[in-house]
């Protein structure tokens, strides 16, 4: 349901490490089942990699037709997304704006809270502690999204209405706090193994140079980890712009370029998923418009993991 | 000036200073058979001292006994007394930072921070709340390293960028940024050419009086050419100590004659 982009790319990846695999093929007289597990393999290889490409292919095919109505200029340039209006309009501004807004307001909450976490786990917890707040963390990766959005729809903004009065029922600010939790494990986890990659010697350097733990930590652990961290960030970022179930049920489904936080939006995700049901007839433009709008998450997701992922290794 | 320094009590006028640096019943565990067992050692101001022995003799555990490093591993038990100008280092209101800024150490796996020479010399400083010219306490201490003109003062360059014999003096130009009044060196020419050894050795000789020096070496012709005073480590053991030409020449101990020839005892 999540992040489409980023688990296509990893299929096709997945499809050509399986083409590499010759150093342990079987010899000639090898029995049936040796030789038929080789197949297996390889036909489960291919068939991910031709879901990747599939889904790849119906997006293009799809977009085209979406393009040879309506410009790529005046998707980028309309102020309104009105779809389904009398005369449509497709600008897609208003959905990439909620998605941004709903990414940020996640990494507002994810990332100092998920950093500060790492540095916990990693310099100060003890070993018990450390253990069980690590399963801690683990456990909020393993809530469903749909847990998260309901949580956030029936409790979170009853509870925040107390205290911010204007806000809606569907609103920003609900699910950029779900988001943001839901996120919070992939850069928590993932910053404490950039950490745990520091040289033990960089600390005690910084120690015999008549630093404090926490100016060590600051001024050298954690720049000395800072691409893991960052890519750990961007992994982040890529799961919270794909994220579909928390925003549609915090958020609600209103297209408006807004960024007042106490209002509903409508997200690229939560616009394919609710469009979908929808059942719009195929051929029409509203159905061009979904997969022009599902393109434009894949290629956004895929450029977020590739960037990751080039931090990750840049050395 | 180098007999004088050779010859500890005839070149300092005046009654025999007290030592910078003495520790009195050092005893160190991580649990187990010490590491450093009941010793005794004076550390003269100004004067380079060498430690020597095998690996495992308790070289690196003495000097890091001295700048309170050991308790950074959490199984380090430490009984017995380093005093420095006269004050407890382990007493329990002592500040182990500021231990650390007043007796500096290089260790063996020094790190370099990420980034520039500059932020790796001022690291120390800062820490310590350092108000003046950074540009040129970092000046002067890569000079005093012999640094300073090989970088062409470009003190943005990456640390990275470096020779190993380079960082290894950038390591200890670092320390001296601190301005430490005792600086313990461990290996500081180990795994290096000779001629970046032969550097860190002039070096160490250009240092001393400024600063106290100890040098944990095993090896055992740097320590010969480059201290006044040697102490013999074995198994944790102060085998010997005394001047470094008399312990080289004329050891009084048979474990230390024989580590010095190259026997195994």
């Amino acid at each position: 349901m999540t992040a489409g982009g980023p688990l296509g790319g990893r299929a096709t990846s997945v499809a050509h490490a399986g083409g590499h695999g010759a150093v342990l093929r079987p010899r000639r007289g090898a029995a049936l089942s040796e030789r038929l597990a080789g197949r297996v393999f390889l036909a489960c290889a291919v068939l991910a990699g031709v879901a990747a490409m599939a889904v790849v292919g119906v997006l293009a095919w799809e977009s085209a037709a979406f393009f040879s109505q309506v410009s790529p200029a005046r998707l980028l340039t309309d102020p309104s997304w009105t779809p389904l209006a009398e005369e449509p309009r497709f600008g897609i501004l208003p959905l990439v704006a909620a998605t941004a807004q709903i990414v940020a307001g996640a990494a507002a909450v994810a990332f100092p809270l998920g950093l500060l976490t790492a540095i916990y786990l990693q310099y100060y917890a003890g070993p018990r502690t450390g253990t069980v707040l690590t399963a801690a963390v683990t456990l909020l990766a393993a809530v469903p999204t749909v847990v998260y959005g309901y949580v956030a729809l029936n409790f979170v903004t009853p509870a925040l209405r107390g205290i911010l009065p204007g806000i809606g029922a569907f609103n920003a600010f609900s699910a950029c706090l779900a988001v943001g939790v839901m996120i919070l494990p992939t850069v928590a986890l993932l910053s404490r193994s950039a950490l745990a990659a520091v040289p033990h010697s960089l600390l005690e350097t910084g120690m015999a140079l008549g630093a404090a733990r926490a100016r060590v930590l600051t001024r050298a652990a954690i720049p000395a980890a800072s691409r893991g961290i960052a890519a750990a960030m961007a992994l982040a970022v890529a799961r919270a712009a794909g994220e579909t179930m928390i925003v549609t049920l915090a958020a609600g489904n209103q297209a408006r370029l807004t960024g007042n936080p106490l209002e509903g939006l409508r997200t690229l995700t939560a616009f394919i998923a609710q469009t979908s049901m929808s059942d719009p007839a195929p051929g029409t433009i509203e159905h061009h418009a979904l997969a022009t709008v599902a393109a434009v998450l894949f290629l956004g997701g895929y450029a977020v993991c590739a960037l990751a992922r080039w931090i990750g290794r840049a050395r | 000036m180098s007999d004088a320094l050779h010859d500890p009590g005839t070149g300092t006028p005046g009654p025999p200073a007290t030592p910078v640096l003495s520790a009195t019943g050092l005893t160190v565990r991580f649990g187990g058979r010490p590491a450093l067992a009941d010793v005794s050692l004076d550390f003269p101001r100004g004067r380079i001292v060498a430690l020597i022995g095998p690996s495992g003799s308790g070289k690196t555990t003495l000097l890091r006994a001295l700048c309170r490093m050991n308790e950074l591993i959490p199984a380090a038990v430490t009984t017995g007394s380093v005093r420095f100008e006269g004050a407890e280092l382990y007493a329990p209101e002592v500040d182990p930072a500021e231990v650390r800024r007043r007796i500096g150490v290089v260790l063996r796996e020094s790190a370099l921070f990420p980034g520039s020479i500059f932020h790796n010399v001022a690291f120390g400083p800062r820490a310590s709340g350092f108000a003046g010219d950074l540009h040129a306490l970092a000046e002067e201490v890569l000079a005093a390293v012999g640094l300073w003109a090989e970088v062409g003062g470009d003190l943005d360059l990456p640390a990275s960028a470096l020779s190993a014999g380079q960082r290894r003096r950038l390591c200890i130009a670092r320390t001296l940024a601190v301005r430490p009044r005792v600086l313990l060196l461990d290996e500081p020419a180990s795994a290096l050419d000779p001629v970046a050894a032969a550097r860190i050795e002039s070096l160490i000789h250009s240092l001393a009086g400024d600063v106290a020096v100890v040098v944990a070496t095993s090896d055992l012709r740097l320590a010969a050419r480059v201290s006044d005073v040697t102490a013999h480590l074995d198994r944790g053991e102060l085998v010997e100590c005394g001047p470094t030409g008399t312990v080289f020449t004329n050891p009084r101990s048979k474990r230390t004659e024989a580590y010095l020839t190259g026997r195994i005892p």
